[in-house]
């Protein structure tokens, strides 16, 4: 095969790759874009898409089985049942419209995609292993976007009974009972929605709570769901590995002797680490940060013309946070004046209820230094939230209490991560509390929250 | 009779409160409406305090030197025909920085601190120092340095970030007049329309750069010249200053200075000398691409600051000094030395120079030879002063004399321009007050 001459290489389908490859392609760059497996990464095939649609289907199945038992108001069903095959079939269905779309905003584009696995020679140089033969490119410019993995644990490798998220958004069946270890997001996601299927789930966490990375507040409500969702808890356990048959997880849990966990599968969901092997990122011998690679706020790595994104940067590993780099790096590369100087990211987790969360927890925004105004408001005053039957949770404004500037925005609810655009928004905009006070928000909807919180912060709260 | 309370207004973004440094009225004085009663010290500058009422004052908030909090108890003030004022409960009230309307924030409040009706009262009531002070023609306000505090960051939309970093533009150095100091499209024209900025002393920030392709005869010099020597073909020279008169200038400076002034040493006048020389020499204020064969010229003077650590030489860098008065390099060049000897200089600091001094002071010898800090093309190299007699007028004559050493990248720098570029720092230096006269 010929070589190829571009101005750029993709290196990665995924969100980073995709949109990097797209926006550059907009800009007039002629790009090559190396994809081993399936165009939109890990988002699109075994992460954000699959996982919300499990998660919706669990819902619908869960209010399913709750008419039947209660009819709250009214509705009587009966004996619902699940052909689980058909939901996988269902997800799988939206994972190829999507995945199709990206492929057909590419070619509109003319991005040159090759499929194979691709090994940097050099940092203009990259070897694509097609099913065809070897492919080599030649670019000026080179973006490492190859992504993250799931961490596995030592003595718990994947395989058999023990799978990853990956594994857990294609089951073949409901599993009777399901172990899941870190209560981190995906982990307590995957865990409720097999919860709401039927399945007996138990989650082991290390840290002493669930969610270690959201403050206790925004917590509580998830932590109160789980209980009446029959979830059991083992926090502070540390997971020591299968028993000798290999079909118990062993767990210890401090002052008490190790005990045997039986589960018809273990899902290790403890983590992502960035992708750093299998493509020759060693023959770059880029500076890493920690087992992340290092870039500065123009996604340039330590090699000049060599960028990277996404999650092979580190934290936080977000499809949004990629996207929003791939973009700038396209840019940047068109020869425009650009760095990564968003106020804020916005971290969601569709747990039940759902925890959305921008900008600074009210312990980091007092660790900055800053004196605060804040003000949260529950949903349970929340007319909208009571017609939904989701009035669990709040939402939370904190803003310095100096010039009442907004540093953070979080809530937890049923349906909250809709909120995450606003309070996006009125964090990029740089918006003061008068400024969200100030703003119409529309009755009845759960955004009044937003504004009463928003309020409350300035002693003016209307509803509470 | 009735008793007013003056606060402590709201004096800038993000300033919770100031310290008292000086008062101008003491208990039963009689203050006219508009007069200053106080002034305060915030980090940023120093600002006086005017009274919004006339009376009597009973009573002082504070003493000299202790904080105060912004709607902090300042003076009470008996006011004529008027009734008591109820201490309202302290409650976070937003700041105002800008606003163009004069009425508070709260309408509440604001009644309760008028003796009179509302109407007449807006018009009558002097705007509080917080709204003035962006206002171009605010008197009683002295008001310079930086738009924000070192390190805190410049509220703006997405656009308008997107709009500045398109022309170039550093918002850290633009002021906003929105809200809580943000910066607007308008803020940002103004900047862009100020260009060498009117208004704030005669000098502001210039991001001005300009891009020179490298063509021709000096594309082959360069190649030349590093062919010759590894990377950089340094080439030094040397000049002889006297000093005299600016060491007079300096002592009497320093002898009359008033805290907070830092005392002066020669490194700022060197640093506005240099400034000046630049205007004239742009080629020896730029940094050199040799890959890409591109020389960048800037309109903004960064001068990196060669100083000596516990773990080695760094280059804190001085920002802008193009737009900086001569106590504020004084001050800049000390804050940046404190921070990069306690290792509490940011990288940012660290970096983006566009030309060096280097000064070893009294360790200054007669001669170096430094080395330019690529990919700058000048470094300017003071050395120690003596007093040395010196044939004038037919005698010797007791002068202070100091060298400069300078070294220059020969590839992009031609011997010629860099002696007259020192020549014309000698001329400012040895006659100090051409530094400070505008053309």
């Amino acid at each position: 095969m010929d070589d190829i001459n571009a101005k750029l290489l993709i290196v990665g389908g995924g969100p980073g790759g995709y949109v990097a490859a797209i926006r550059a392609s907009q800009l007039g760059l002629d790009v090559v874009l190396a994809e081993r497996q399936a165009l939109g990464g890990t988002c699109l095939n075994v992460g954000c898409i699959p996982s919300k649609a499990l998660i919706h289907a669990a819902d619908a199945y869960g209010h399913a089985m709750e008419q039947a038992r209660e009819a709250p108001f009214g509705l009587k069903v009966e004996k619902p049942s699940l052909d689980f095959a058909r939901t996988i079939e269902w997800k799988d269905g939206i994972v190829g419209r999507l995945t199709g779309g990206v492929s057909s905003l590419l070619k509109r584009g003319n991005v040159k995609i090759v499929r194979g696995h691709a090994s940097m020679l050099d940092g203009k140089t990259c070897r694509i292993e097609t099913d065809t033969g070897p492919q080599t490119v030649h670019a000026e410019h080179v973006v490492l976007a190859t992504g993250s993995e799931a961490v596995s644990l030592p003595g718990i490798p994947f395989g058999d009974r023990v799978i990853s998220s990956t594994e857990a958004l294609a089951l073949p069946e409901i599993p009777k009972r399901l172990a899941v270890v870190g209560a981190g997001y995906i982990g307590l996601e995957l865990g409720i929605a097999y919860a709401k299927f039927g399945s007996q789930v138990t989650v082991i966490e290390a840290q002493d709570r669930i969610l270690p990375l959201y403050d206790a507040e925004l917590v509580r409500p998830v932590a109160a769901r789980l209980k009446a969702l029959g979830i059991e808890v083992l926090a502070g356990a540390r997971a020591l590995g299968l028993s000798d048959g290999g079909d118990s997880l062993m767990i210890e849990q401090p002052g008490a002797p190790p005990r045997a966990i039986a589960a018809d599968r273990y899902l290790i969901a403890v983590g992502r680490r960035p992708r750093v092997s299998g493509f020759g990122l060693e023959r770059l011998d880029l500076t890493m940060k920690g087992s992340a690679v290092a870039i500065d706020e123009r996604c340039a790595t330590s090699m000049r013309n060599v960028w990277a994104i996404g999650d092979l940067t580190g934290e936080p590993m977000l499809a949004h946070r990629a996207m929003a780099q791939g973009a700038m790096v396209a840019e940047i590369i068109a020869g425009q004046r650009r760095a990564f100087d968003k106020v804020a990211i916005a971290s969601v987790c569709f747990t039940d209820p759902e925890i959305v969360s921008v900008g600074l927890s009210p312990d980091e925004a007092r660790a900055a230094g800053h004196e605060l105004a804040s003000g949260a408001f529950p949903l349970r005053a929340n007319g909208r939230a009571m017609t939904l039957r989701a009035e669990e949770g709040f939402v939370r404004v904190i803003a310095r209490a100096d010039n009442h500037v907004v540093l953070g925005i979080a809530a937890v609810g049923a349906g909250v991560s809709e909120l995450a655009s606003a309070f996006s928004l009125a964090l990029e905009m740089g918006a003061r509390l008068e400024d969200i006070a100030g703003t119409i928000h529309a009755h009845p909807t759960l955004g009044e929250a937003f504004h009463e919180a928003s309020l409350k912060a300035l002693g003016e709260a209307l509803h509470i | 009779m009735g008793v007013r309370i003056v606060k402590l207004p709201d004096v800038g973004e993000g300033v919770a409160e100031a310290e008292i440094v000086e008062w101008h009225v003491k208990v039963g004085d009689l203050v006219q409406e508009d007069q200053t009663l106080a002034a305060v010290m915030t980090d940023k500058a120093t600002i006086e305090i005017p009274s919004p009422y006339a009376g009597t004052v009973l009573a002082l908030g504070a003493e000299v030197g202790s904080v105060v909090a912004v709607g902090g108890e300042l003076v009470r003030v008996e006011v004529a025909g008027a009734a008591d004022e109820t201490p309202a409960k302290p409650r976070p009230q937003a700041t105002r920085v800008a606003g163009p309307e004069p009425a508070p924030a709260k309408p509440s409040a604001s009644q309760n601190d008028r003796p009179d009706s509302d109407d007449e009262e807006v018009a009558a009531e002097p705007p509080p120092p917080a709204q003035r002070k962006e206002a171009s023609s605010a008197p009683g306000l002295r008001r310079r340095g930086p738009p924000r505090a070192e390190g805190e960051k410049p509220l703006a939309s997405p656009a308008v970030r997107k709009r500045a970093r398109d022309a170039g533009v550093d918002l850290r150095q633009v002021h906003g007049t929105g809200p809580a100091g943000r910066i607007g499209h308008d803020d940002l024209e103004a900047f862009l329309r100020a260009g060498t900025g009117a208004g704030r002393g005669g000098r502001s920030a210039s991001n001005a750069v300009e891009t020179i392709k490298v063509i021709g005869l000096r594309r082959r010099i360069a190649r030349k010249m590093a062919e010759s020597k590894r990377r950089v073909a340094h080439f030094s020279y040397v000049e002889e200053i006297d000093v005299t008169a600016l060491e007079e200038l300096r002592a009497a400076l320093n002898a009359e200075k008033a805290e907070p002034r830092p005392r002066l040493t020669v490194l700022p006048f060197l640093m506005r000398a240099l400034v000046r020389a630049v205007e004239e020499f742009p080629q020896m204020n730029a940094l050199y691409d040799d890959e890409g064969e591109t020389i960048t010229r800037y309109g903004g003077v960064h001068i990196g600051i060669a100083t000596q650590t516990d773990s080695g030489l760094l280059v804190p860098v001085v920002r802008h000094a193009e737009a900086l008065g001569l106590w504020e390099c004084a001050a800049e060049v000390q804050r940046l030395a404190e921070a990069t000897r306690d290792g509490s200089a940011t990288r940012e600091e660290l970096s983006g120079s566009t030309i060096t001094i280097t000064s070893l002071g009294a360790l200054g010898g007669i001669v170096t030879t430094p080395v330019v800090n690529r990919p700058e093309v000048a470094i300017v190299g003071v050395n120690r002063q003596a007093v040395r007699p010196v044939w004038q007028n037919g005698q010797f004559v007791p002068r202070t004399m100091m060298n400069l050493s300078s070294s220059f990248d020969h590839r992009v720098v031609d011997g010629y321009d860099a002696a007259r570029f020192i020549q014309r720092i000698r001329q400012f230096l040895e006659a100090p007050a051409t530094i400070f006269i505008e053309d």
